[in-house]
């Protein structure tokens, strides 16, 4: 039986959150509504006392000084229409799950009579609107239909006495043990099949291993003791697609592939991980010799390099696009909440201490028919804000830099791209932090969440296009909380040397963390029927590869697992000893005493066979723009700061913590009124000391439509100088590379797929070529190749997109910088030279142009200079200094100026420069490596002693008048613009 | 001999300002900095008992799934202490009678709020009369504040400082009193130390974003009528150096963060008074 607890808003106290849902029913669906006012239900599931309900109402889940509630009974009094969205079955409900663990403590334990607590919100809707309004509003904006159910209750029809009858969303189900097996020895026809029926997305080649493997005589003796036979089971089958998906095994980026240039030449690329990625790492740490800080890269969940002598340093970057589409809010928490727990499961584990996020959306003002199966722009941005709000603030590590591109291809798959940084000590209980090892007979412990049916196929899912059968279990919500539990726990553990080898369930669930992890021991052996379930009817082969968050799985040595156990339990967290490592060389899982899967662990990792493909590079040829200078280059300015891809994010940005841990150092929001936009970010994770991390990332892909080579050359270059701005320095910087593709492989459905695989080789070129040449080796990175959409005759691809991020370490956090004007009188300088390089500019998207002049990056000449700045920050001599990316150096002195509440007089003739002779191209090319920057007349003559050699100019000064007074390359006035105006143009486009 | 001040962070369940809390307390010159886990607490291994100075920090306490610190002020009123024949409530009940000193920060507060700690009338730590609940713009903001100081007030934190610029960082910060007569009341007994204001520190602030959430006559923070237990919703553990400040780069600062007096205020009062 169930009970109805219903609380809402005191008469006279604002409802916040309903009058956001107003607003936005009115503003985003144009509807007229007069108020929309929120209640809070809980459904409880039980055998409560009339008595015990009215304590718990009164107690735990309401405010008595703000609310009032209902038992039974319903709250709402008058209204036109309530609409009421609860969860589907099966979805993680944290509310619900925190109000069971209140009442449970209020009434102590009544364990037998309450079983469940599940809550729903109602919107209460005065207005004179239709049904089918109100459908509109719950399915356009209220409720996620994979995840959430409605209901609309007419106001006409309403009894207050009799309210609504309780919905109870409990998953049912019973425990059995399935396990199917599937034949393989069939014809290749039917082993795609298989693989496309239940989204193993194996090809023919893959699938075909299996088969063969199957074939071997002594295997299938080997199986024959266990129980198996010579058809796979399910568990198997489905163990070995996600171990082999493309997400886990990145098979594109392993692949041998033969590439054609543009004069037909060809030649082979065997594994474009080995040749440019790792190749460029490995290059540069021989170089470093002794001083190589370099700890773990590319073998762990994270990339791990030296701090100082006490501590190291871990980051990784993840996406989470697939997720994202279908579901934004949940979909984005899980990205964050899920790429914490890869530094934090890096070595014997990391404190985390900062996220990064990187959006890639469609417009929000888009306003063409949506194709099936798409959410509103508008409504991923939403969704993924306040996913990555409550997951990043929730887990207290502060969100401290990140960024949103827009363009409309990214309407079939946004990209959520999370970062997270983590801080270990060098040495924990004498072995080195940044290491694993285990030893046959350790126990396999899972610690954390319980496992459910969310998130199956997830790893396979993400290696697929958006179709029509993309599963809705591969949506899942993340919990920040029980993950903060268990973190908590995990480093006591750590610190207590209770186990030696951590790592999490991600993609994959299980079989990825412990196949992952029994390589070290060379084999395991493990019972899925120990594993706590959050509910029952699952199959083995689901508890096995299940995707359920806030889990970590550990190797803790046999005389520990006693006092690890013992600390969980204490610390309020999950953990069970599921089997144990062994030697056997074989993955060997059971449910109770049977075999379920058997594999050898050989096959397991090094079965996959190597892809072969093709990639053929032929340059796209763009119209080259033809529009005249415009007359009016003052409004020029304020339309280039109003571009989605330039304006100001700080309603973003404000809604996530930035400072949470104290070492906040260069905040995202600088300046004389806290809203500049800030290059970098500066933290110090060590509160007593003044050495400090620069975080920094650069995207550019629109410059991919030109030249891939190029964008990928333009991003590291952005990522870079981002964190020279600020203070960085290239002596210790390390580089994430994160790919996000749409479909390269050639096909009947991606009939350019050798263009895009050449496209993808190039990028990785110009990635080995410039990390090489800048001394930053990549230490981890991340691919997501399918970024496409295919429903009906539409596919909607992403344009190719690389993300760079850089994480450098600061001697002394008190000589960084930042970007705003600092004091009249000061000197302007134009650092880097200026060239016509508008293809793939905001200026020409602007007038609907792509071009052809990418900009491209001269690392030898950049380098000299980011050094030589470097030395000039360092030696205090410069006031401000920031970096001109999109809409060039227009953008980047109105920015300079308004940021620090300053006008500026600049002369463009003065602007280093060659091969210009318009002044839109001057201000708005987008040429790399260039600053501007601010220094106090004083450090002129030490300040251009040390640039020496570098393109540099003085070409201004900082005025106490708030005018931006730009001349001309002729010597008129171009450009007399109140900085307020400048500010105001680029504050409004996303203030919402 | 001087007193020893040992001083107590407690964590857990979702709270996340505990590290910079502890630093706080640290530089303040308290000789023993705690950080301690609720469950240590629950399972007896600490005990509040043993403690003059305790720190309630920022966080979400179970997600503020039920509102914020409702769950977590929940546990404190009905968690049994594990071989004890009491619940945690009773000591922090006998630290308040012993004298000692409380601090709630942010999600600290609205703990001490919704445990019925603060304001504390008449000696009545159980009932609640005020809350922080949704700011008016419906979301959570990171922003820094200016903070007008009531040196009137009895609050032990706030003495001698002159005014404070701290950064907010919550979704549920605006303050509302019960009834018109509990808010006469705060304010004839001066139990309002803190409240928003602008950067000239001479008004109290009403309009947004000077005040940040809606709070009512522009109150950040309040304390009981001894001035011993204090809970404001802006952060000062998250302005311990000049670096933290969001201008440092372009204002002339002293080294020293303006929240950390706050801090030294209870640990010199801890020494002084010898509690």
């Amino acid at each position: 039986m169930a009970d109805r607890i219903e609380i809402g808003f005191k008469e006279d106290i604002r409802d916040a959150h309903g009058e956001k849902i107003k607003k936005r029913i009115v503003e985003h669906l144009h509807i007229t509504v007069a108020s929309v006012k929120t209640i809070e239900v809980h459904t409880i599931e039980g055998n409560l006392t009339a008595e015990e309900l009215a304590m718990a109402a009164a107690g735990p889940l309401s405010d008595p000084i703000i609310q009032g509630f209902s038992i039974n009974s319903g709250l709402a009094d008058r209204f036109d229409w309530l609409i009421e969205v609860g969860y589907r079955p099966g979805v993680t409900d944290n509310v619900g799950k925190t109000a069971k663990e209140a009442i449970e403590l209020l009434l102590e334990n009544p364990s037998d009579r309450l079983w469940g607590v599940y809550t729903s919100r109602q919107y209460v809707i005065e207005g004179p609107i239709s049904r089918e309004d109100a459908e509109r509003i719950a399915s356009s904006l209220l409720a996620n239909d994979l995840i959430e159910r409605s209901t609309i209750v007419d106001g006409k029809s309403w009894d207050k006495q009799k309210g609504m009858s309780p919905h109870v969303p409990r998953v049912i189900g019973e425990d059995h043990l399935v396990v199917e097996e599937i034949d393989l020895d069939v014809s290749d026809n039917i082993l795609l099949n298989i693989s496309s029926e239940r989204v193993l997305a194996l090809n023919l080649d893959e699938m075909k291993a299996l088969r063969n493997y199957l074939r071997n005589e002594t295997i299938l003796e080997e199986r024959k003791k266990m129980g198996l036979g010579e058809k796979m089971t399910d568990a198997e089958l489905e163990c070995l697609a996600q171990t082999w998906s493309e997400h886990c095994k990145h098979k594109i980026f392993n692949a041998l592939i033969t590439y054609e240039d543009e004069r037909g030449l060809r030649r082979d690329v065997d594994s474009l991980f080995d040749s440019y990625i790792r190749r460029s790492t490995e290059e540069i740490r021989k170089s470093l010799g002794i001083h190589d800080w370099c700890l773990s890269v590319f073998v762990d969940n994270a990339g791990v390099v030296k701090f100082n002598d006490d501590y190291n340093l871990v980051f990784k970057v993840e996406t989470h696009n697939s997720p994202s589409a279908l579901d934004p809010y949940g979909g984005a928490l899980t990205g964050i909440v899920g790429v914490n727990r890869d530094p934090f499961g890096t070595g014997r584990g990391a404190r985390l201490i900062f996220n990064t996020d990187i959006f890639c959306f469609a417009p929000p003002t888009y306003d063409k028919p949506l194709p099936k199966r798409i959410l509103h722009p508008r409504r991923i941005y939403e969704g993924v804000r306040e996913g990555v709000e409550h997951g990043g603030n929730k887990s207290g590590i502060p969100t401290i830099t990140g960024c949103i591109v827009f363009d409309e291809r990214f309407l079939g798959k946004p990209l959520v791209y999370c970062g997270t940084g983590g801080i270990m000590p060098s040495v924990v209980n004498g072995v080195p932090a940044h290491t694993k090892e285990i030893f046959p007979g350790d126990a396999v412990i899972m610690a954390g969440g319980r496992i459910g049916k969310d998130g199956i196929h997830g790893a396979t899912f993400s290696s697929e296009e958006l179709h029509e059968g993309s599963p809705v279990t591969a949506v899942q919500i993340g919990d920040p909380i029980t993950q903060k539990k268990m973190t908590d726990f995990l480093l006591i553990a750590r610190d207590r040397g209770l186990y030696r080898c951590i790592t999490d369930n991600g993609a994959g669930g299980l079989s990825s963390s412990v196949g992952e992890t029994a390589r070290l021991s060379g084999g395991c052996e493990i019972d899925l029927k120990k594993a706590p379930l959050k509910y029952p009817g699952l199959n083995p082969w689901e508890i096995l590869i299940s995707e359920s968050q806030e889990r970590m799985t550990l190797a803790v040595p046999p005389g520990k697992v006693d006092k690890f156990l013992e600390l969980a339990r204490m610390m309020g967290v999950e953990a069970t000893v599921i089997g144990r490592y062994t030697d056997s060389g074989m993955f060997h899982i059971l449910y109770g005493e049977k075999t379920v899967a058997y594999l050898k662990m050989d096959f397991l990792h090094s079965g996959v066979p190597q892809m072969r493909l093709s990639a053929k590079w032929s340059p796209p040829v763009h119209p080259e723009p033809d529009f005249p200078e415009p007359a009016d280059m003052g409004q020029a300015l304020k339309d280039m700061l109003s571009r989605l891809n330039i304006c100001s994010k700080e309603s973003v940005v404000r809604q996530y913590d930035h400072e949470v841990q104290g070492g906040s150092v260069i905040k995202p929001l600088v300046g004389t009124s806290n809203d500049g936009p800030s290059d970098a970010a500066v933290i110090r994770p060590v509160l007593d000391s003044f050495e400090g991390v620069v975080v920094a990332h650069g995207i550019c892909p629109r410059y991919g439509d030109i030249d891939t080579y190029h964008m990928a050359a333009c991003a590291i270059d952005e990522a870079i100088r981002n964190a020279i701005a600020v203070g960085g320095s290239l002596t210790h910087m390390a580089g994430l590379d994160n790919f996000c593709w749409c479909d390269p492989v050639q096909s009947e459905k991606t009939p350019d797929g050798a263009y895009k695989l050449a496209q993808l080789v190039r990028a990785n070129e110009a990635l080995y070529d410039y990390t090489s040449s800048y001394g930053v080796p990549c230490i981890s990175g991340k691919d997501s190749m399918k970024n496409d959409y295919h429903i009906g005759n539409v596919k909607i691809s992403i344009p190719p997109t690389l993300l760079f991020s850089t994480m450098g370490k600061i001697e002394d956090v008190r000589k960084t910088i930042t970007m705003d004007a600092k004091n009249p009188g000061d000197l302007v300088y134009v650092m880097g030279e200026t060239y016509p390089e508008l293809g793939g500019s905001e200026w020409y998207a602007m007038h609907g142009y792509i071009g052809n002049q990418v900009p491209k990056v001269n690392a030898e000449k950049a380098k000299k200079m980011y050094t030589a700045l470097h030395m000039a920050i360092q030696e205090g001599l410069v006031a401000s200094c920031h970096d001109c990316s999109d809409g060039g150096l227009g953008v980047a002195l109105a920015e300079t100026a308004f940021a620090g509440g300053l006008g500026m007089a600049i002369n463009c003739a003065h602007v280093p420069s060659s091969g210009i002779d318009r002044d839109d191209t001057l201000l708005f090319s987008e040429s790399q490596s260039r600053f501007v920057v601010t220094i106090p007349p004083p450090a002129k003559e030490m300040f251009e002693a040390l640039m020496e050699g570098a393109a540099f100019s003085h070409v201004g000064t900082v005025l106490s008048e708030g005018l931006l007074k730009i001349d001309g390359i002729r010597g008129t006035r171009i450009v007399e613009e109140d900085i307020g105006a400048l500010k105001a143009a680029w504050q409004k486009p996303l203030d919402f | 001999m001087p007193k020893r001040v040992k001083s107590i962070v407690i964590t857990g369940n979702g709270t996340n300002c505990e590290m910079e809390m502890a630093h706080a307390c640290r530089l303040a010159g308290s000789d023993e900095v705690d950080i301690v886990h609720i469950s240590m607490l629950l399972y007896g291994e600490k005990s509040l008992d043993d403690y003059h100075f305790l720190n309630l920090p920022g966080g979400f306490l179970d997600g503020d799934d039920l509102g914020s610190a409702k769950a977590g002020a929940n546990r404190i009123l009905h968690a049994k202490v594990k071989g004890k024949s009491e619940i945690l409530y009773d000591q922090f009940t006998r630290f308040i009678a012993q004298g000692k000193l409380i601090l709630g920060v942010c999600n600290g507060f609205q703990l001490l709020v919704k445990l019925g700690m603060l304001p504390g009338f008449d000696g009545d730590y159980r009932t609640q009369t005020v809350t922080l609940t949704f700011n008016d713009s419906g979301r959570f903001e990171d922003r820094w504040v200016y903070l007008w100081i009531n040196h009137d007030s009895p609050c032990i934190f706030t003495r001698d400082i002159g005014e404070l610029y701290l950064p907010v960082r919550h979704g549920e910060g605006k303050f509302i009193t019960k009834d018109e007569d509990i808010l006469e009341r705060l304010h004839d007994s001066r139990q309002v130390p803190v409240h928003y204001s602008h950067h000239d520190y001479v008004d109290i602030a009403m309009d947004y974003p000077a005040n940040p959430n809606g709070s009512i006559d522009g109150i950040a923070g309040i304390c009981n009528s001894t001035g011993r237990i204090f809970g404001l919703m802006p952060h000062p553990e998250a302005y311990l150096h000049c670096t933290n400040h969001p201008r440092w780069t372009r204002e002339k600062l002293p080294e020293e963060g303006m929240g950390l007096d706050i801090f030294r205020n209870a640990v010199d009062f801890v020494r002084r008074e010898n509690i």
